[in-house]
C-alpha cells in the first residue's frame, strides 16, 4: 500500500483523503552537542516520511544559504534530540532552550497551538522543561515549572527500561499496542522533581489532565524503585505531555528500540517489531490524518 | 564591574554530587565531615558602573538562565 504503481498519476486516494507519507516533514532540530538526531531522523525516514536534521541556526541566522533556510512552519512535526547540547553546561538543556526562546519562542507557541507534535526526547526533554512547554498547565511558562535534576545515583545510568504507558490515547502513544514498552535510558540528569512540598499537587494535577505518560517499571510491569527507575524520579515518571497531548518529552529513547534486534531479549522474546516503532508510528498516521 | 554568582540548590532539593563527594572524603578518611553541597559559581564581568543596575541585570541573568526556579536559589555578589 505504500508504492504507488506505475503509471498511476493521480496519487489522491491511496490514503483515503489524507496525505502521502513522503509529504509529511519532520524536523529534528541540532545545535552543537546534540548527538541522537541522525538515528531520530531515520526512525522517521524509515516509515517513509521525510525528516531532516536542521541546526538551530538555519531557522534565523542572516549568514545561511537561501536553500538551507527554514522555518518551522516548513514543517509538520518537530523533534529536540537527545545528546549533550552546549555541553550540558550550566544544565543540561539550559542553553539550547534559551537560544530557542529567543529565536523561536512565538513559532514555537503557534506551532504547538496548532496541535502538530512536538517531541523532546532525553536531552530534548531537558529542553522543553527549562522552556516551559511542559508541563504547561496554562500554556507555555515564562519560567520553568519542573526541573529535570541529577540522577540519585549521581551517575550516568544506562541500560534498558521498561516503561508502563500510563495514556494510551494521546497520537504518540496510539499506535504501541502494548501496557509495557523498553526503550533505554542513557542520562545523568533525569530526575523529575517538582517544587519542594507541592509535589503531591502537581502529581495529582498532572494525573486530572492525563499529562502522565510514561512511568518506569520493574520487567513484570510493577512500579519499582533503583535500578528500574534509573534516576529517583519522583511517582516513576518517565515522560509527561502537555494538557493537549501534543507535546511530549520523555527521558527514554524510543528511537534507540526501532528495530526488534535492539532488544536485549531480541532472540527470546521473538518480537516483530522494537517497540520504538510503534511509537514513531504513532506520530506518521496522526500526521497521514492531520496533514 | 564584577560579579560572582553563587547558584545552589534548595534546602530540600537532593544534591547526589555533594553526597557521594562526602563519602568519597570519608573513604578517604577525612574524619568529622558533616556535609558536603555543591554550589556553582559564576564570575561575570560586566561594562555596567552602577552597582544597582549591575545587580539587576545579573538578577535577570539568573531568572533566565543561570538558575531553575524549581531547585535553585541564587546569591550574587558585587565586587
Amino acid at each position: 500500500m505504500r508504492w504507488i504503481q506505475l503509471g498511476e498519476m493521480d496519487c489522491r486516494g491511496i490514503w483515503g483523503d489524507d496525505m502521502e507519507r513522503e509529504d509529511i516533514r519532520v524536523a529534528v532540530v541540532r545545535i552543537e552537542g546534540t548527538n541522537c538526531e541522525r538515528e531520530t531522523a531515520l526512525a522517521f525516514k524509515r516509515l517513509e516520511v521525510f525528516a531532516e536534521e536542521v541546526h538551530l541556526k538555519q531557522f534565523y541566522s542572516d549568514m545561511i544559504r537561501d536553500e538551507d533556510k527554514r522555518s518551522l512552519h516548513d514543517y509538520h512535526a518537530v523533534v529536540f534530540p537527545g545528546g549533550f547540547s552546549a555541553g550540558d553546561y550550566i544544565r543540561a538543556g539550559a542553553i539550547f532552550s534559551a537560544r530557542v526562546r529567543s529565536v523561536l519562542r512565538k513559532d514555537l507557541k503557534k506551532f504547538i497551538g496548532e496541535g502538530w507534535p512536538v517531541l523532546g526526547i532525553c536531552n530534548g526533554f531537558q529542553v522543553l522543561v527549562e522552556l516551559g512547554a511542559l508541563p504547561a498547565f496554562d500554556g507555555i511558562s515564562e519560567k520553568p515549572e519542573m526541573a529535570l535534576g541529577i540522577n540519585d545515583s549521581s551517575r550516568f545510568e544506562c541500560r534498558p527500561t521498561f516503561l508502563k504507558v500510563e495514556n494510551q490515547k494521546i497520537l504518540f502513544t496510539r499506535n504501541l499496542g502494548k501496557n509495557v514498552v523498553m526503550f533505554p535510558s542513557a542520562h545523568a540528569e533525569g530526575k523529575v522533581i517538582f517544587p519542594s512540598g507541592r509535589e503531591e499537587e502537581y502529581i495529582e494535577r498532572l494525573k486530572e489532565n492525563n499529562q502522565i505518560v510514561f512511568r518506569y517499571v520493574d520487567r513484570n510491569g510493577d512500579y519499582a524503585g533503583y535500578p528500574w527507575n534509573p534516576n529517583g524520579s519522583i511517582y516513576n515518571i518517565a515522560g509527561i505531555c502537555n494538557p493537549e497531548g501534543n507535546v511530549l518529552g520523555l527521558m527514554p529513547h524510543p528511537e534507540r528500540a526501532f528495530h526488534p534486534v535492539s532488544h536485549p531479549e531480541w532472540t527470546r522474546n521473538q518480537q516483530k517489531d522494537g517497540d520504538g516503532k510503534g511509537f514513531f508510528e504513532g506520530i506518521v498516521s496522526y500526521l497521514e490524518k492531520k496533514v | 564591574m564584577i560579579a560572582h554568582v553563587y547558584i545552589e540548590l534548595k534546602k530540600g532539593v537532593a544534591d547526589p554530587e555533594g553526597e557521594n563527594t562526602k563519602k568519597a572524603l570519608q573513604l578517604l578518611g577525612f574524619d568529622g565531615v558533616r556535609d558536603v553541597r555543591t554550589i556553582k559559581v559564576f564570575r561575570i564581568e560586566l561594562d555596567e558602573l552602577d552597582e544597582d543596575q549591575g545587580k539587576r541585570k545579573v538578577e535577570e541573568m539568573c531568572e533566565k538562565l543561570l538558575a531553575n526556579p524549581v531547585i535553585h536559589n541564587y546569591r550574587i555578589e558585587i565586587g
